[in-house]
């Protein structure tokens, strides 16, 4: 795990766990049950934000003291997550001084079909001259 | 969110019992959303502060996954009294401007608004607050589509 970012205490409460890659992984459970048999969109937004800071803080990795604050996010949703496991990656399109701007992606049994999707706008603090600009 | 409430009829939509119900299970339940308010097209729900939702240890500022849910909710609900009635619905997009973190142990207040309703879609937009409705934490734009046969 020492390669892969840490979760904030909701992320645990999703019950949301990181592999390499970052890849995210978000079990079915009562706790992220939204209608009857199926993932509550609410808890997809968050494990899509849980991806989309995870990632960009992976990106900073290193760097002392660099932090993130959400401005912003649209999620899609686009078909229902049924009860099993949902998966997120995010992309970091780019990552300034002191702005990052990610898309972060949820699936279940394929990857190319996905269930839901989120752009991101973060507020990024990193040390003077770390970035790229 | 709660597809297998009975559709009832506009007398039979009552926004309190619904909300008490979507929160005792799943998500919302965990969560621990709660009824306050509502008007002709509005509701207000409560989110209390606790440390297992929080994002951001070292400040204790609450994550912005549950202030999603929690308008997600506001909003379905709203959609549903401002209708008359339960019908089934998808959110297909929801966007939130995170205007600054909620103070760590305060409630949220959540107030979700659906200002439009056409025979497939519903608009709605809400906020978010921690005290002080004219100190937002959060603003949110989404969309519903009825997924009933129609």
């Amino acid at each position: 795990m020492g390669a892969c970012p840490t979760l904030p205490p909701y992320g645990h409460f999703l019950g949301i766990s990181v592999e390499e890659g970052p890849l995210f992984r978000m079990p079915f459970g009562i706790a992220v049950t939204g209608r009857p048999h199926f993932v509550h969109g609410g808890a997809l937004a968050g494990l899509l934000e849980i991806a989309a800071v995870g990632t960009v803080m992976e990106a900073l990795r290193g760097e002392a003291g660099a932090r993130v604050k959400p401005i912003n996010v649209t999620v899609d949703f686009m078909r229902g997550g049924r009860e099993r496991d949902t998966f997120a990656a995010a992309t970091v399109l780019r990552l300034g001084n002191r702005i990052a701007n990610v898309e972060a992606f949820a699936w279940q049994e394929e990857r190319t079909k996905l269930i839901a999707s989120a752009r991101m706008t973060l507020m990024v603090r990193r040390a003077a001259g770390a970035g790229e600009e | 969110m709660t597809q297998s409430t009975p559709p009832g009829t506009p007398a039979d939509f009552d926004p309190v019992l619904v909300t008490r119900m979507v929160s005792a299970f799943g998500h919302n339940g965990a969560l621990g959303t709660r009824y306050v308010a509502h008007g002709a097209d509005w509701i207000e729900l409560a989110l209390d502060y606790r440390a297992e939702l929080v994002g951001d240890e070292e400040t204790g500022v609450l994550a912005s996954g549950p202030i999603i849910a929690l308008m997600d909710m506001a909003t379905s609900l709203a959609t549903w009294i401002r209708r008359g009635r339960f019908e089934p619905q998808a959110t297909l997009d929801l966007r939130v401007d995170y205007l600054r973190g909620a103070i760590p142990e305060r409630t949220v207040i959540g107030h979700g608004e659906c200002y439009r309703v056409t025979r497939r879609i519903a608009f709605v937009r809400g906020f978010a607050h921690d005290g002080d409705p004219d100190d937002p934490i959060a603003h949110v734009a989404g969309t519903f589509m009825m997924t009933g046969a129609a």
